[in-house]
C-alpha cells in the first residue's frame, strides 16, 4: 500500500490557462451521462454544441450575438471579484442599465443617432452604477456582506421592471407587457448583413481594453488587485481600501448596466421581463472561467456563447432538452472552481 | 505513583528541537505548573501527551501503564482533558450541547435529557453553568468553565490548561482558581501551563521549568522563590557577556503616551503605554506573546486605533493617522505577520512599490519601467534572491522579510518600527536583518524592535522595554539587564 501526504504548494502559473481547458473537458465528461439518460449520443451532442454553430457565417455572428452581453457582464464581475468585492448583482444593475437606456431611447425622439447611441449608453452605465450604489455603501460603511445584498436587489428590480412594464409603461398600442418602442434613431447599426450582430458588440470589445488597461496599467488597478489578494496587506501598505472597493463596487455595476443598453439598444429595441437570460449569473461563470483575467473572460463568454448557440441545436436535432445548456454551463463553473481550489495541493509519495 | 509520566520525550519540527529529552512527572491530586517563556516548549509537550503530536523518542505512562496516545480520542480515553487557550465551542448550541457534543452514547438526544446530565455533572463537580444558555451569549470566562466541565464530563482526571487566565479578568481568574482546588480535593490533577510568576506561586504546588525545549528544573513552591524561577526561566549564558559599550544616544524623537487600546474582539489589550524612542537608539521590547505586543505594533503601524493618548515623531501627531500618512511622516514599518503584512500573489516590484505609488504614476498609468528600476536597486542593495517579476510568494521566507525590510527602509526613514523581524528565519537571513536594524541605528533613525526572541531583544537593543499584560513594567538600559530582572518583569512579578 502507497503512503501518500497531501500538502499546500502555490499553484504554477501554467495553472491559469490549463484548468479551464481542462475543466471544459471534465464537464462534459460528466454531462455525457445526462445525454446518454436522454438517449442520444454524447460525441453527437458536444460536435452540435461547439462545431455545428460555427460552420455557417450567420451561425457564427449569431454565436457573437450571444456573446455580448455575457462579455460586459463578465467584465463586470471580472473587474468587481478583482477588488474582492462579490458582486452577485449583475443581473439587477443590467436590468438598472436598461431601464435607463429604455428611458432615454423612447423620451428624446427628436435627437439624431450620433448623440441617442452614446446617451443610451451613459444612461446605461449610470443605471448600473446607481443600482450598486446601496450594497457598495453597506459593505465599506457597515461591512454588510455583499453577496446577500447584491443578489436581494436584483429581485427587487425585476418587481420594479414588472411594474413599470404593467403599468406606467405598458404599450397602449398592444397592451402587453412591455415598453414602447425607443426610436429609431436609437437602434445600434448592425454590422452585417442578414445577421443580428450590432455595434454593441463593438462596444464590448472596447470594454475589454478599458478594463484590461485598467486592471493591469493603472495605479487603481494596483490598489484593486492588492486589496482582492489581501486585505490586510493591501491596509498595511497604506492603501484606501474601502475607497478601491467602492470604486470597483460602482464601476462593476456600471459595466453590467452596460450590458442592459446594449441588449435594449441592439437587439429588443424595446423594455421587456426577458431581456436577460441570466447575463449576469453566466457573468459570474464567465469571469471564473476566464480567472479573472480580461481576455481569458472575454474568450470564456464567447465559449459560453457558443454552447448557448449550441444547445439549440443540440435539442432540436437529438431531442436532448435545451436545459442541457444550463446543466454545462453550471456544471462549468463547479468543475473550475473546483479545480481552482485543488491547484493548491500536491500529492507526494512518502 | 505518579499520575503522568513523561520520561525522555524528544520532538523535532524540521531543524527545531522543540523538546529535548524531557522527564516531567505529574503527582495525583497536584496543581503543577509548567513555566517558561515563548518558545521553550510548555505547548509542545502538553500536546504530545493530548495526542496531537507524537513524540519522536520517550514513554508516557499514565497511573503507572505504559501508554502509546496517538489521538485526542485516546487521550481522552486515558482520562486526560485539555482546555487550550482558544476555546472549541460551538457558539450557537447550547452549554449542555457543546458539553454532550461527540460524546454520547445514543443517536437520538433529546434536549431535556442532556440539559439533566449536564447539571448533574454541574453539581457533582462544582462547576457552575447554565445548561440552556446559547455559548455566544457567556462571558469569556463562563465559557473556559464549559470547557472545563466538557473535560471533567468526560471522566477526566488529569487536566491540563494552556495558559487559562490570558483571556480571565481578575475576579474571573479567583473563581478559577478556587475550583481548581476543590477539583484537586477530590482527587483531579491539574497541569497549568503559564509564563506569570505570581498566579503560579498562587495556586501551584509544584513548578517545572522549561527553556529552549529542555527543563531547567523542577521545584516545589515552598523551596523557591520568583527571583529563582525568573532565572531558570531565562538565564542565559549572553547575560554574563559585555555587550557594546554604552553609546551616545541623540535626542528623543518619537513619545508615545499613556496609550490604551482594545484588540480586535474588543477587550482593553493596551493599558497606559508609554516609552520615549531617541535618535541612535534600538529599543527593545520584550514580553511573552500574549501580552499586548501585537496591539501595540498594530497602533504604531497604523492598523489599530487608539482608545486614548498619543503618539508623536517629533512635532507630528501620529495617534490616529493611517498607515499612509505614517509613512509619509517618515515612519518605517514592517508588519508581525509577513504574510498579512505583504501580498503574496503580486510580484516583488509591485510590492516594493505599493506604500509609494505616487511616483511611479506617469500619465495616469503605472509606469512598469520604473517600478522594476526600483525593484532592481533594492533587490541590489539588500541582496534579495528573486527577480522584479517574482510573484512574492514564491519566496523563501527570508527573501520575502528582506522585501518587506527594504520596502520599510528605502525612503531612509527617521524611525523605524520592526516587529517580529526575523521570526521564522534560517540563520543567515536573521543575521542579515539584525545587521540592517543596527545599521539603521548607526545611520541615525530610531528604532522600535518588538521580538518575542529574547536573545534577539538583548543583543540589539540599547535599552528594554518590557510589557506585560497590557502595561509596561519597565524600561532599564540592556547593560543593566539581568535573567533575574527580566524574567521578573516579563512573568508580571515585580
Amino acid at each position: 500500500m502507497l503512503n501518500f501526504k497531501i500538502e499546500r504548494t502555490p499553484a504554477p502559473r501554467w495553472a491559469v490557462v490549463v484548468i479551464p481547458i481542462v475543466a471544459v473537458l471534465v464537464t462534459f465528461l460528466l454531462c455525457s451521462i445526462l445525454v446518454l439518460m436522454a438517449g442520444a449520443n454524447p460525441f453527437a451532442a458536444f460536435y452540435n454544441f461547439i462545431v455545428t454553430p460555427l460552420s455557417s457565417q450567420v451561425s457564427a455572428l449569431e454565436v457573437l450575438v450571444k456573446s455580448t452581453p455575457l462579455i460586459l457582464t463578465g467584465m463586470a464581475v471580472t473587474f468587481a471579484f478583482t477588488a474582492g468585492y462579490f458582486n452577485i448583482g449583475a443581473e439587477g444593475q443590467l436590468y438598472a442599465g436598461a431601464i435607463a437606456a429604455t428611458w432615454v431611447g423612447i423620451t428624446f425622439t427628436n435627437l439624431p443617432g450620433i448623440v441617442m447611441i452614446p446617451l443610451m449608453v451613459v444612461a446605461g452605465f449610470a443605471g448600473g452604477v446607481l443600482w450598486a450604489l446601496i450594497p457598495a455603501l453597506l459593505k465599506v460603511k457597515l461591512k454588510v456582506d455583499e453577496v446577500v445584498t447584491t443578489l436581494l436587489m436584483n429581485s427587487i428590480i425585476m418587481f420594479f421592471v414588472s411594474f413599470l412594464l404593467n403599468g406606467p409603461w405598458r404599450s397602449p398600442v398592444s397592451g402587453w407587457p412591455q415598453s414602447a418602442e425607443i426610436s429609431d434613431a436609437a437602434h445600434f447599426a448592425r454590422l452585417f448583413p442578414k445577421s443580428r450582430l450590432h455595434i454593441g458588440f463593438i462596444i464590448a470589445l472596447l470594454v475589454v481594453v478599458i478594463v484590461y488597461i485598467l486592471i493591469k496599467r493603472t495605479p487603481l488597478g494596483l490598489k484593486m488587485r492588492a486589496s482582492g489578494a489581501s486585505l490586510t496587506g493591501a491596509q498595511f501598505a497604506g492603501i484606501d481600501t474601502t475607497r478601491t472597493m467602492l470604486i470597483a463596487a460602482l464601476v462593476s455595476g456600471g459595466i453590467a448596466g452596460l450590458a442592459g443598453a446594449v441588449e435594449i439598444g441592439g437587439i429588443h429595441f424595446h423594455l421587456i421581463e426577458s431581456i436577460s437570460n441570466g447575463f449576469g449569473y453566466t457573468g459570474i461563470i464567465v469571469a471564473t472561467l476566464g480567472s479573472l483575467h480580461p481576455i481569458g473572460a472575454t474568450i470564456a463568454a464567447m465559449f459560453i456563447g457558443l454552447i448557448g448557440t449550441g444547445s439549440q441545436t443540440v435539442s432540436r436535432v437529438l431531442g436532448v432538452p435545451v436545459y442541457l445548456g444550463d446543466v454545462v454551463q453550471n456544471t462549468l463553473l463547479l468543475v473550475t472552481l473546483a479545480m481552482f481550489l485543488l491547484q493548491n495541493y500536491r500529492i507526494k509519495r512518502v | 505513583m505518579y499520575a503522568v509520566e513523561m520520561l525522555g520525550i524528544t520532538k523535532q519540527f524540521g531543524n527545531v528541537l522543540a523538546s529535548d529529552n524531557v522527564h516531567f512527572c505529574l503527582e495525583k491530586g497536584e496543581i503543577h505548573a509548567l513555566l517558561g517563556e515563548n518558545g521553550a516548549g510548555k505547548t509542545t509537550l502538553m500536546r504530545i501527551l493530548y495526542g496531537l503530536y507524537k513524540a519522536d523518542a520517550g514513554e508516557i505512562f499514565i497511573d503507572g501503564q505504559k501508554v502509546e496516545v496517538t489521538s485526542p480520542k485516546q487521550a481522552i480515553q486515558a482520562g486526560i482533558g485539555m482546555v487550550t487557550q482558544h476555546f472549541t465551542l460551538v457558539p450557537t448550541l447550547t452549554v449542555a450541547e457543546n458539553i454532550v457534543l461527540g460524546y454520547h452514547d445514543k443517536h437520538t438526544v433529546s434536549k431535556s435529557e442532556i440539559e439533566a446530565k449536564v447539571k448533574q455533572a454541574s453539581e457533582k463537580y462544582g462547576i457552575h453553568v447554565e445548561p440552556a444558555a446559547l455559548v455566544r451569549q457567556l462571558s469569556v470566562g463562563e465559557r473556559q468553565r464549559v470547557e472545563i466541565l466538557k473535560a471533567l464530563y468526560r471522566n477526566a482526571r488529569i487536566l491540563i490548561m494552556d495558559e487559562p487566565t490570558a483571556v480571565l479578568v481578575p475576579q474571573e481568574v479567583d473563581v478559577l482558581f478556587e475550583s481548581l482546588l476543590r477539583l484537586v480535593k477530590s482527587g483531579l490533577s491539574v497541569i497549568f501551563i503559564s509564563h506569570k510568576l505570581h498566579e503560579v506561586m498562587a495556586v501551584c504546588d509544584r513548578i517545572t521549568v522549561l527553556r529552549n525545549g529542555h527543563v531547567t528544573g523542577t521545584v516545589r513552591k515552598d523551596e523557591t522563590t520568583q527571583q529563582d524561577l525568573a532565572n531558570m526561566m531565562v538565564g542565559r549564558e549572553t547575560f554574563g557577556v559585555s555587550r557594546q559599550a554604552k553609546r551616545e544616544t541623540g535626542k528623543v524623537i518619537y513619545t508615545v503616551k499613556n496609550l490604551s487600546a482594545n484588540n480586535k474582539q474588543g477587550l482593553p489589550t493596551l493599558k497606559d503605554v508609554s516609552f520615549e524612542v531617541h535618535a541612535g537608539e534600538i529599543l527593545g521590547v520584550a514580553g511573552v506573546s500574549g501580552n499586548g505586543q501585537t496591539e501595540l505594533t498594530q497602533v504604531l503601524t497604523g492598523t489599530l486605533k487608539p482608545t486614548e493618548g498619543s503618539v508623536s515623531l517629533g512635532q507630528v501627531d501620529l495617534t490616529q493617522a493611517d498607515p499612509h500618512a505614517i509613512t509619509e511622516a517618515g515612519v518605517g514599518r514592517t508588519p508581525e505577520d509577513r504574510h498579512e503584512g505583504s501580498i503574496g500573489s503580486l510580484s516583488v516590484a509591485e510590492n516594493l512599490a505599493l506604500e509609494d505609488l505616487d511616483q511611479f504614476i506617469h500619465n495616469g498609468l503605472l509606469d512598469q519601467a520604473a517600478i522594476t528600476e526600483n525593484a532592481k536597486k533594492y533587490i541590489d542593495e539588500f541582496q534579495i534572491k528573486a527577480s522584479p517579476s517574482d510573484q512574492l510568494r514564491k519566496l523563501s521566507g527570508g527573501n520575502m522579510q528582506k522585501v518587506i525590510l527594504a520596502r520599510a527602509l528605502c525612503r531612509k526613514p527617521k524611525l523605524v518600527i520592526a516587529s517580529q523581524p526575523t521570526r521564522g528565519l534560517d540563520v543567515g537571513a536573521t543575521e542579515y536583518v539584525r545587521n540592517k536594524l543596527l545599521a539603521e541605528r548607526d545611520r541615525g533613525a530610531g528604532v522600535v524592535l518588538l521580538s518575542e526572541d529574547l536573545d534577539e531583544i538583548i543583543a540589539l537593543s540599547d535599552r528594554i522595554a518590557v510589557i506585560y499584560e497590557g502595561c509596561i513594567r519597565g524600561i532599564i538600559p540592556t547593560a543593566d539587564a539581568t535573567a533575574e530582572k527580566l524574567g521578573m518583569m516579563m512573568a508580571g512579578a515585580c
